[in-house]
C-alpha cells in the first residue's frame, strides 16, 4: 500500500501476448488521458515482456506520456507471480495514483494478486471511471478528486460507484470494449523509461506446456451494424433469418445469451455481460427480451431497433425504433425493403 | 499420496430474483431479504475436490464465511460428500471487501492441513473473481485460475488446463496450489440420499443455541448455556457438529477485517434506468418498415 499521492501518475497495464498488444490497454489509454487531464498529471503505460520495446511507440500514440518498459527474458510469457512482482516493484517505486487493467482473463488473474500484495483496493469489471469528490458519512471529511469506479453488481441489477480514499493506488479492472478506442496520433511524443527488475526462476512456478489460441469467429467490437437474435427466434433453423438480415445489411450476426445457450449460434457471437460489449451505429435486436445483462453489453449503441411480439419486453425501453409484431413477418419485410433500395440504386447507376 | 483439499464456498443472493427492496439505505445489500443459494461455480469447486478424493484418496474440508444461515450450504456440501465443514461467522466480518475477506480466509486455511485450495472462479453477487487470487497471494502459494480441466495429479505435481478467453493453456506446477474453477470444469453431482439421511441433523453451535432458546423460552442464561454445550457435545460425538469459528479463534488482526480492513468503500448505489432519448413506434407493415429503412439510409446510419 502507498499513501495518497496527488502528484501520482495515471497508469495502464499494457497487456501484450507474444509481442502483440491487446486492444483493451489502448482503449484504456484514452480514458487515462482524460482522467490525467482533469487531475493535471501525466499518463503512463507499463509494458512488461521480452523484446517488447517496439510496442512503446504505439502506446504513446494512443495517449501515454511515458512508457515504463520492463524487458526481461523471464517476462516473455505471462505468469502471475513474475508479472505481479514486477508491477509491485514499479508501483512502490513511482506511487501512481491510479492503475487500470483490462478485465481480461490475464487482468483478472493478475490485478487481485497485486492488490493483495500491496494491500490496496481493487474494483473489478468497471464500465466507467470518473473523477469526483466524496464526503465521508459520519466524520464529514471531504476527499477531493477521487477515482469513481463504476461497475454493475448483483448480476447487473444495480450500478455501484466504488472509491478508495486512504489506501492508494486506486486500482480497477475495466471491461473490454466499454471505453471507446482513441484515434492514434502518430506525431505524439513521449518518454520511454527502461526498468530493471529483480526476478529469478522461483518467480515462474508454472511450466506452460502448451497453448492453443483461436481467432474469434466474428469481430463484434469492430462492427458498424449488428443484427442480434434472441430466444424468440425459436430455433437454430429459423436463426438463418438473422444471418440473412445481417448479410443484406453488411452487419455482424450476434445473439443474446439465451440464444447461445439454446445452441442457435456460437458463443463468439454473444453480446452482453458475459459476452462482448458493443457500441455500433445500429443494433437490431430480434426476438430479444432485453434482460439487464444483455442491455449492459449494447445499450451504448447509437441507434437500436427492437423487434418483439411482447409489448412489455424491456428491450423496448431503450429502443429508438420499436417494432411490435411477429419477427417472422417483420424481418423478411426489412430484407425486402433493403433489397429494393439496392435495386433502385443499381437502376439509377445504369441510367 | 493423499490429497487434502480445502474448498471455499459462498452463500449468495440469487441475483436472477433480486428486487429493489433488497438494498439497504446505506447501499449495502439486505441479504436477509433475498433467496440465498449455493454459489454456482462453488459447486464446481466442490465437485472437483470430491473427484480428487475419489480418484486419488484424501480429504475434503469445506469452509464458508457468512451469516449463521450459511450453514445451509455446508449441510449441502455434506450431502454431496464433504468430510468436514467449517462456518466462519462473526459480526466483525461485516462490510469486508475482497481484500479483508481474503485475509480472514487466510487465517482459517492456515489452521488446516492442505495440498490444494479450491474456489469457484467468481460469485454471482459481486462477479469480482478476486478472492481466489488474493487468498493465493496471502497464503504464498501458486494460483491456477480459470481452470476448466484437471488433467493429472502426480505426487507433488498438478497438470491442469485453463480457459484463457481466446483459447486454452495447459500448465504444470508444484503443490500446494490454489485453483479457481469455471462452470465448464465438471457437472456437479446432486446430493446423495444416503448422506442426506446421515447429515440432515448436522448443526452449527449458533443453530443449536437458537433451537434451544426457542424450546426453553423461560430458562435462564446458565441453564441455556449448559443445554447448548450438552447438545453440541452429543452432535460432535455423532460427527454432526458443523464447526463454527470466529475472529478470536482465528487470531485475526481486527485491523485487517471488516470495514477497517477494506480499502474500497461504496460511494453510491443506483438502480439501473436505461432509456432511449427518442423513440418511435414502427408499424410492422411493409410500408412502416420501408419508411424506417429509408430514414436510416437518409441519416446514413446504414450505407
Amino acid at each position: 500500500m502507498t499513501g495518497v499521492n496527488r502528484e501520482g501518475e495515471v497508469w495502464v497495464f499494457a497487456e501484450q501476448h507474444q509481442g502483440k498488444l491487446e486492444d483493451t490497454p489502448l482503449e484504456l489509454m484514452g480514458k487515462a488521458r482524460q482522467l490525467a487531464n482533469i487531475l493535471g498529471v501525466e499518463t503512463a503505460a507499463v509494458l512488461l515482456g521480452s523484446n517488447v520495446g517496439q510496442l512503446a511507440k504505439k502506446l504513446i500514440q494512443y495517449g501515454a506520456d511515458k512508457v515504463y518498459v520492463a524487458d526481461n527474458q523471464l517476462l516473455e510469457n505471462f505468469q502471475t507471480n513474475s508479472y505481479a512482482k514486477t508491477m509491485c516493484q514499479l508501483i512502490e517505486k513511482y506511487e501512481p495514483q491510479i492503475v487500470m487493467y483490462g478485465a481480461t482473463v490475464t487482468g483478472r488473474d493478475l490485478a487481485p494478486r497485486i492488490a493483495s500484495e500491496i494491500k490496496a483496493g481493487l474494483t473489478a469489471d468497471c464500465t466507467d471511471l470518473q473523477i469526483g469528490d466524496h464526503t465521508e458519512s459520519g466524520s464529514g471529511i471531504l476527499h477531493k478528486n477521487l477515482l469513481f469506479q463504476v461497475r454493475p453488481a448483483f448480476g447487473g441489477n444495480i450500478i455501484a460507484t466504488i472509491i478508495n480514499y486512504d489506501r492508494w493506488p486506486q486500482m480497477a479492472t475495466v471491461r473490454e470494449g466499454v471505453m471507446p478506442m482513441p484515434s492514434p496520433d502518430v506525431s505524439r511524443q513521449g518518454k520511454i523509461i527502461k526498468e530493471q527488475v529483480q526476478l529469478s526462476a522461483a518467480d515462474l512456478p508454472l511450466t506452460i506446456l502448451e497453448e492453443h489460441k483461436r481467432e474469434k469467429k466474428v469481430d463484434l467490437k469492430a462492427a458498424r451494424v449488428i443484427v442480434a437474435g434472441g430466444a424468440g427466434v425459436g430455433s437454430k433453423d429459423n436463426f438463418k433469418l438473422i444471418w440473412n438480415l445481417a448479410n443484406v445489411l453488411g452487419a455482424a450476426p450476434a445473439a443474446s445469451r439465451a440464444a447461445v445457450d439454446l445452441g442457435f449460434i456460437d458463443h463468439d457471437h454473444q453480446v452482453g455481460q458475459t459476452g462482448t460489449t458493443v457500441r455500433p451505429s445500429l443494433y437490431v435486436a430480434v426476438g430479444i427480451s432485453g434482460a439487464i445483462q444483455h442491455q449492459a453489453g449494447m445499450s451504448e449503441s447509437q441507434k437500436i431497433i427492437a423487434i418483439n411480439n411482447d409489448p412489455d419486453a424491456p428491450i423496448f425501453q431503450i429502443a429508438h425504433y420499436k417494432v411490435l409484431g411477429d419477427l417472422n413477418e417483420i424481418v423478411p419485410r426489412m430484407i425486402k425493403a433493403l433489397k429494393e433500395k439496392t435495386i433502385k440504386e443499381e437502376v439509377a447507376a445504369v441510367k | 499420496m493423499d490429497y487434502h483439499c480445502v474448498v471455499l464456498i459462498k452463500q449468495v443472493p440469487d441475483t436472477k430474483r433480486i428486487t429493489g427492496k433488497a438494498m439497504n439505505d446505506d447501499g449495502t445489500v439486505n441479504r436477509r431479504a433475498l433467496p440465498a443459494i449455493f454459489n454456482p461455480e462453488d459447486l464446481n469447486a466442490l465437485e472437483l475436490s470430491l473427484q480428487i478424493k475419489e480418484q486419488y484418496s484424501g480429504t475434503v474440508t469445506v469452509i464458508t464465511m457468512g451469516l449463521p444461515g450459511a450453514a445451509v450450504i455446508l449441510r449441502e456440501s455434506l450431502y454431496r460428500g464433504a468430510d468436514r465443514t467449517i462456518l466462519i461467522t462473526d459480526q466483525r466480518c461485516a462490510a469486508s471487501d475482497t481484500l479483508a475477506t481474503s485475509y480472514i480466509l487466510r487465517c482459517a486455511v492456515n489452521k488446516l492441513q492442505y495440498d490444494i485450495v479450491i474456489c469457484g472462479r467468481q460469485a454471482i453477487d459481486g462477479d469480482t473473481a478476486q478472492v481466489g487470487p488474493q487468498l493465493a497471494e496471502k497464503l504464498g502459494i501458486t494460483q491456477i485460475t480459470y481452470l476448466e480441466k484437471l488433467l493429472e495429479l502426480e505426487n507433488e505435481h498438478i497438470t491442469a488446463q485453463r480457459n484463457i478467453g481466446n483459447g486454452q493453456q495447459q500448465v504444470r506446477g508444484k503443490l500446494p496450489v490454489l485453483l479457481t474453477v469455471t462452470s465448464d470444469a465438471n457437472e456437479p453431482r446432486v446430493a446423495a440420499a444416503k448422506n442426506m439421511m446421515k447429515y440432515k441433523n448436522a448443526r452449527t453451535p449458533a443453530e443449536i443455541e437458537q433451537q434451544i432458546q426457542t424450546e426453553n423460552p423461560d430458562a435462564d442464561e446458565d441453564t441455556l448455556a449448559g443445554l447448548v454445550e450438552r447438545k453440541c457435545g452429543l452432535l460432535k460425538d455423532k460427527g454432526l457438529l458443523i464447526e463454527q469459528w470466529d475472529l478470536d479463534f482465528l487470531d485475526a488482526d481486527l485491523g485487517w477485517c471488516g470495514r477497517s480492513g477494506s480499502p474500497t468503500k461504496v460511494h453510491r448505489i443506483q438502480s439501473i434506468v436505461l432509456a432511449a432519448k427518442e423513440s418511435k413506434e414502427v408499424e410492422p407493415t411493409e410500408e412502416g418498415i420501408a419508411d424506417m429503412i429509408h430514414e436510416l439510409i437518409e441519416e446514413k446510419t446504414i450505407a
